[in-house]
């Protein structure tokens, strides 16, 4: 599964111009991301945070769903590279003058920019750019379809803890269905060769959910304990609170009683380690104690999501070709 | 596309294909004052224009029961004017058109401004009425007045009849009309912002889906409702196996249930916007079904569960289209594309014969709406298609005739041309 040294022309080059999704990403290319990932997390603990990079280099941050968490990670990946950053934040209010996503974009980008990042409620938001407007465009998350930099930076802490993928039992908690960071390390862990067990109450689990991934290695159930038998890392998803009112969960605390980590399983499972894309609700995916439990590895892939942003912005940059710092 | 006035001519060469009979025979038709003056063989032009029609077939006009032209209200979208441009170009020389309109056509002064535009093209235009008042669900439209102003069935199409208690109500008053009620089948509760079928492509691209549950069970209810009024009810747009099923069923029952089914939801799959990556020209309601679905359309053509064949021609405007999937409205433009899809997906498999597939837009929606044949028979007004159903060609941009642009097919092959059609004295001929 590793990138062989000896091939220099995979080793610093994506296939992709832009990142859509991580479906179609290779073993190698993810690979690639990762390596670099680790490269610029040095960076992050330097005493002057910040690297010549991408100077010149011009992104957008384009969110048009509310957004804390990634946001500000991608606007500090840009930053430590030294790219010039612009934020278009609004949860409607271009739709409201009534102007339309592709109208929005191309007068951004005839203020000459070079790259897009995007979030956007609609599936497929972000393929929808490409077709408008020549920059490169980065997917920060369209609608439930894929959220591509959330599951890189799953891949890099995982990676990191347990040394290899491949092979790993990785648990996913949830609301599956609405969830882009499932669809996203779906296909990252798969293709890195991970055994992957989706486990969610069934009102909240999508029809056909096995034709998530083509490959065999997946595995669905209801039944949290028999989802955690055998797991090396538990992915809890974040439970939406409108669910509630969508009858698809009688409550929050059933859901916690049902699907809810708590300290029990910690005891049970002593070397499970516990992930979540955030912001936790504590109490319902996670019990508040393992949240800030020390096999709970949450902020690392906090520390991770900026430094795999890094990675990407710089490999999509079209400076990759250039030696890097 | 060339769009005379022609009340003279003989149309020569041709095969006459009778929908009825099934019979098909060599014959020229001489047209004098719109009408039809003489078959035979061998007919001299007497100077009159001669329409060559050599090795092509000539039925009674193609009629689309379903169609949106958008008048009065949303005319940058499409007119009753330019809808019938892409309807001659299809071959079709008469329509119905659904009454979604703003306002909606649920007052007689609304039929009558249709039927008076339509007369003003080559194409018969049939305005179906609401159902309901204001197209609101809540109670009946003067369904007797809009009848006699020139409503041919009645219809909230776009939304269904949701009320069961007026759906009762509006079959035993369309009963007694004699004209069939045309629900658009869904269970509303059961599609919660749906943008395309749920199964495996939907879960895979994120999109909520629209269940085949949400139209089967509205289908059950109203062949119930049919059941027990007596009044016949019509399925829009049927897309599933299980519905195909339903109506199998209450066909056999001997309940008043008729259906129709779009040339799309028997050409394409839901994995099509998979493979077009969020394509909102494959949004369309009911959406495109996987192909167990699909299989079920012809399999329902062809033993006779599903009616006619219709296009649901639904334009939007490109900057309407052009937009994220889950902000594109529904629908995409058929007119253009019907009969060459019926030739590609139907004739060419051999899942119908050219006459069956011919009756299926002719004999059959006329029945179902209660509208004279226009047979080609001396003495009746001229109303006839002249086509070929083997013809390969790629549908272009240059082939839209509509006022939209909203169609997958552009770059499709199609098996299967509309020459022409003669209808009130027009000669409409297609070019390109």
């Amino acid at each position: 599964m590793n990138v062989t040294q000896t091939d220099q022309q995979i080793n610093t080059r994506l296939a992709h111009d832009h990142l859509l999704g991580l479906e179609g990403y290779s073993s190698e290319e993810i690979e690639l991301v990762l390596s670099t990932a680790r490269r610029f997390r040095e960076v992050l603990y330097r005493p002057i945070r910040k690297v010549p990079t991408l100077r010149g280099i011009t992104v957008v941050n384009l969110f048009f769903e509310a957004s804390t968490r990634t946001r500000i990670s991608f606007e500090l990946a840009e930053k430590r590279l030294s790219a010039d950053t612009v934020n278009f934040s609004t949860s409607g209010s271009s739709v409201l003058k009534g102007e339309t996503l592709k109208d929005t974009v191309q007068n951004i980008e005839a203020m000459k920019i070079d790259m897009v990042v995007v979030r956007h409620r609609s599936p497929g938001a972000a393929h929808f750019l490409t077709q408008c407007v020549s920059s490169t465009i980065i997917n920060a998350g369209d609608g439930a379809h894929e959220h591509p930099t959330q599951a890189l930076l799953d891949l890099l802490t995982i990676s990191d803890r347990f040394g290899y993928v491949e092979g790993l039992n990785v648990t996913i908690i949830g609301d599956i269905m609405h969830s882009r960071v499932a669809r996203s390390n779906i296909h990252g862990l798969t293709t890195l060769g991970a055994n992957i067990t989706l486990c969610g109450p069934p009102s909240l689990l999508p029809v056909e959910v096995e034709s998530l991934t083509d490959r065999d290695n997946v595995h669905v159930t209801s039944n949290l304990d028999e989802a955690l038998e055998g797991c090396d890392v538990a992915m809890a998803l974040r439970i939406q609170l409108e669910r509630q009112g969508s009858n698809r969960l009688p409550s929050l605390r059933e859901y916690h009683e049902q699907f809810g980590i708590k300290m029990s399983n910690m005891n049970q499972h002593k070397d499970l380690v516990i992930m979540h894309p955030g912001p936790v609700n504590r109490g319902v995916e996670l019990a508040s104690e393992v949240v800030d439990h020390e096999r709970a590895v949450i902020l690392d892939q906090v520390t991770n999501g900026v430094a795999v942003r890094m990675a990407i912005l710089f490999l999509l940059s079209g400076h990759a070709d250039v030696d890097q710092t | 596309m060339d769009s005379k006035r022609e009340q003279n001519l003989v149309i020569k060469g041709g095969t006459l294909l009778d929908a009825l009979s099934g019979e098909q025979s060599r014959a020229d038709i001489r047209i004098r004052d719109g009408k039809i003056a003489e078959l035979g063989s061998n007919l001299p032009d007497d100077g009159d224009f001669v329409y060559d029609a050599s090795d092509r077939l000539i039925s009674m006009g193609w009629m689309d029961m379903h169609v949106h032209f958008r008048e009065p209200g949303h005319e940058h979208k499409e007119t009753i004017n330019t809808g019938c441009k892409a309807a001659a170009f299809g071959g079709f020389t008469a329509v119905a058109c659904m009454p979604n309109t703003d306002p909606p056509v649920h007052t007689r002064d609304v039929v009558e401004f249709i039927v008076k535009r339509g007369r003003e093209t080559p194409v018969d235009v049939y305005p179906i009425a609401c159902v309901s008042r204001d197209r609101a669900g809540k109670s009946l439209a003067e369904m007797a007045d809009l009848k006699a102003g020139g409503a041919v069935a009645f219809s909230d199409d776009g939304s269904p009849v949701y009320d069961g208690g007026l759906m009762r109500h509006a079959l035993e008053y369309a009963s007694m009309l004699e004209r069939p009620v045309i629900n658009h089948m869904e269970e509303l509760s059961l599609n919660v912002g749906g943008q395309m079928h749920e199964g495996a492509v939907s879960t895979r691209l994120g999109l909520a889906g629209i269940p085949g549950l949400a139209e089967e069970v509205m289908i059950a209810r109203d062949i119930l409702i049919a059941e027990f009024t007596g009044g016949p009810v019509h399925v829009a747009h049927i897309s599933t196996a299980r519905a195909v099923e339903l109506v199998r069923n209450g066909k056999a029952r001997g309940i008043p249930v008729t259906a129709e089914v779009c040339a799309h939801h028997f050409s394409l799959t839901d994995s099509e916007i998979e493979r077009h990556a969020f394509d909102t020209h494959l949004k369309m309601h009911p959406p495109l079904r996987p192909a167990s679905d699909v299989e079920a359309m012809k399999e329902g053509l062809k033993d006779g569960t599903i009616d006619a064949i219709c296009t649901d021609h639904a334009p939007h405007a490109s900057f309407e289209k052009e937009v994220e999937f889950i902000a594109a409205p529904f629908g995409i433009l058929g007119l253009e594309t019907a009969w060459g899809l019926i030739g590609r997906e139907l004739i060419r498999p051999r899942v119908l014969s050219v006459v069956n597939a011919v009756a299926k837009i002719t004999v059959a929606p006329r029945k179902i709406l209660h509208i004279p044949l226009p047979e080609l028979t001396p003495g009746n007004a001229a109303n006839l298609t002249i086509f070929d159903a083997e013809t390969t060609w790629i549908f272009e941009e240059r082939h839209i005739h509509s006022k939209s642009r909203n169609t997958p097919f552009v770059g499709a092959e199609m098996v299967g041309k509309a020459h022409a059609i003669y209808n009130r004295g027009y000669l409409v001929q297609n070019l390109v």
